[in-house]
């Protein structure tokens, strides 16, 4: 069915929005490579899986690791490299990768990968098995985010985002948490990156360009920065817009662009940010009504 | 063939130069990174195509093309930019990435999907000799670019503009304070920065004889790793840094032949460099 093929790709990118969420939302890091590694996750499990044969039950927490160690990298570097040298350096990343990508042989070049589809008890995965994973995996992200919200480390990582010195004179070791985030993020998206791989059946570099790291960053954003609802939001408006706008599909990029300015122009804080006119609207409505069934 | 290899590095890295130097503008003094530099980079070239179609001459071409792009400038701060200072730099870069698929898409829809040619008679004659090639357009963007950057030069170091422009760059609210005309000199940072993007818009398309909708991708990202490594925000820094990378993108892929393509080079050059200098090659502190 076509309607569970969408979903799935949504879903998939309503894990990267979350993930992002962690290293720029929580953490308040700027990145614009993550879909370095939701690519790392997609060719480390198909590298694994097609050359060498292991079953995705195995290169897909390998696909997480991996991108987690690079990751973790990352954030080493996000120490040195801070701010706007650090979003960039990011792009930077974004760039190298993609680039090895499609000139090293083991990643099949520019003629991409084809990726074998999973088996779970000797059966082979259908769409409404890999739309369980996907499920299972946003449960996963949701309940991670969820933990580091309402934890020492969620306010640790708030008040680095808010100020980082401050942060640090409160006895905070701001780098440590730094780099639980991008590890944390980094490996999320390595996850969603082995998913993708493994239902696409398919792999190019360019599925892992710089624009893919945009529209990840774009879901978060125009969602809300911060929150987790925020990024889930901004995932299925922007991931479900290429089915509503089909009928101006010839102008889909003038259309993404345009939101995108006018978002940010008058939304910055997300649609449904907190304070945005939405949340204020819906939590408003909330309280009204609680008030009137407790009087 | 060393010399051949130097005097191309040194064309590329012109037009970096002058690409990136727009967004240095704009950093300098607003703290933004525009990405949307590129965007004037194309519109530049498309505006001075077609004032090179219509009027044939190559003066009237940069400066129609210079002009106008730069009022689309002017007109972007004001609506978009100045109004965005306070939030946080995450909301300036997607609203200028937004800006900048939105201005290329509507480029494409204007002028068509399809590669438009330039040729443009350029009043340099081009040199061949044995060892020697240098092209008529070569001489013609290092001339344009070297005028330029010296009118800026002369304009940042030489008059009251450029020490008000030094100031707002310093710090935007004490300049505005001591009676700078803040909403001015951004304005006219815009004006400049987006000039400069066309001229170079304009020059890499005569030297391809041909523009087209997306041309502005490389550009966009190319751009931003200059800035960066120029330390963001220093004139001085962004010549230095485009001449680094038009110089690694040639002698590297000339000589060792790097595995990975050329336009993955410039951000090679520019981890590995901020990995040392982590606030680029000039840094202000």
């Amino acid at each position: 069915m076509y309607e569970i093929v969408v979903a799935i790709n949504v879903g998939i990118f309503v894990v990267l929005a979350m993930s992002i969420n962690i290293i720029t939302g929580y953490a308040g890091q700027p990145t614009l490579g993550h879909a370095a590694f939701f690519g790392i996750g997609a060719y480390t499990s198909a590298v694994l899986s097609s050359t060498f044969g292991l079953s995705f039950w195995v290169s897909f927490p390998l696909a997480g690791i991996i991108a987690g160690l690079v990751g973790m990298l990352l954030g080493l570097a996000s120490l040195r490299v801070q701010e706007d040298f650090l979003a960039i350096t990011t792009i930077g990343i974004n760039f190298v990768v993609v680039a090895i990508f499609q000139y090293v042989p083991l990643f099949g070049a520019s003629l991409g990968l084809s990726v074998p589809r999973p088996t779970f008890f000797g059966q082979d995965f259908g769409n409404v098995h890999f739309l369980v994973l996907v499920v299972g995996l946003i449960l996963f992200t949701y309940f991670v985010n969820r933990r580091l919200e309402n934890s020492w480390l969620g306010m640790a990582l708030g008040g680095i985002r808010n100020n980082e010195m401050a942060a640090a004179a409160l006895g905070i070791d701001v780098n440590k948490f730094k780099i639980i985030a991008f590890i944390l993020g980094t490996f999320l998206a390595g996850l969603a990156g082995s998913v993708y791989a493994h239902f696409m059946g398919f792999i190019m570099s360019t599925d892992f360009a710089f624009l893919t790291s945009v529209t990840i960053l774009s879901m978060a954003v125009i969602g809300g920065l911060g929150t987790i609802r925020g990024p889930i939001f901004g995932a299925l408006l922007l991931g479900l817009a290429p089915e509503v706008f089909r009928f101006v599909s010839d102008y889909r990029m003038l259309v993404y662009g345009g939101l995108l300015v006018l978002m940010m122009r008058f939304q910055s804080q997300g649609l449904v940010g907190d304070d945005s006119y939405l949340w204020n609207m819906i939590t408003r409505k909330k309280s009204w009504f609680s008030a009137s069934t407790k009087g | 063939m060393f010399l051949q290899q130097l005097i191309n590095g040194i064309v590329i890295g012109s037009v970096y130069a002058l690409t990136a130097m727009g967004a240095t503008l704009v950093y300098g003094i607003m703290r933004i990174l525009d990405i949307n530099n590129a965007g004037a980079y194309a519109l530049g070239a498309y505006v001075g195509l077609l004032t090179y179609n219509t009027t044939g001459s190559l003066l009237l071409t940069f400066i129609v093309g210079m002009l106008l792009t730069g009022l689309y400038g002017v007109l972007v701060q004001k609506l978009l930019y100045v109004p965005m200072l306070d939030k946080s730099p995450n909301v300036s870069l997607i609203a200028s990435i937004g800006l900048f698929i939105f201005l290329s898409d509507l480029i494409r829809m204007v002028a068509g999907p399809s590669i438009k040619g330039f040729h443009a008679e350029v009043p340099f004659s081009s040199i061949y000799t044995d060892s020697l090639n240098i092209n008529g357009a070569w001489i013609l963007i290092i001339v344009t670019t070297f005028l330029l950057l010296a009118v800026l030069w002369f304009l940042l170091n030489k008059t009251k503009i450029g020490l008000a422009w030094k100031a707002t760059a310093q710090d935007l609210e004490t300049a505005k304070a001591m009676g700078v005309n803040v909403n001015m000199m951004v304005a006219l940072n815009y004006l400049l920065g987006y000039g400069f993007a066309a001229a170079a818009g304009i020059m890499v398309g005569i030297l391809y004889s041909s523009v087209f909708p997306t041309m502005g991708d490389v550009p966009a990202y190319k751009m931003l790793a200059i800035i960066v490594l120029g330390g963001l925000g220093s004139p001085v820094g962004t010549v230095i840094a485009a001449m680094v990378i038009g110089l690694a993108e040639t002698l590297i892929g000339g000589y060792i032949g790097f595995f990975l393509p050329r336009d993955a080079i410039a951000f090679v050059v520019l981890i590995i460099i901020l990995l040392f200098r982590p606030r680029g090659l000039i840094s202000k502190n």
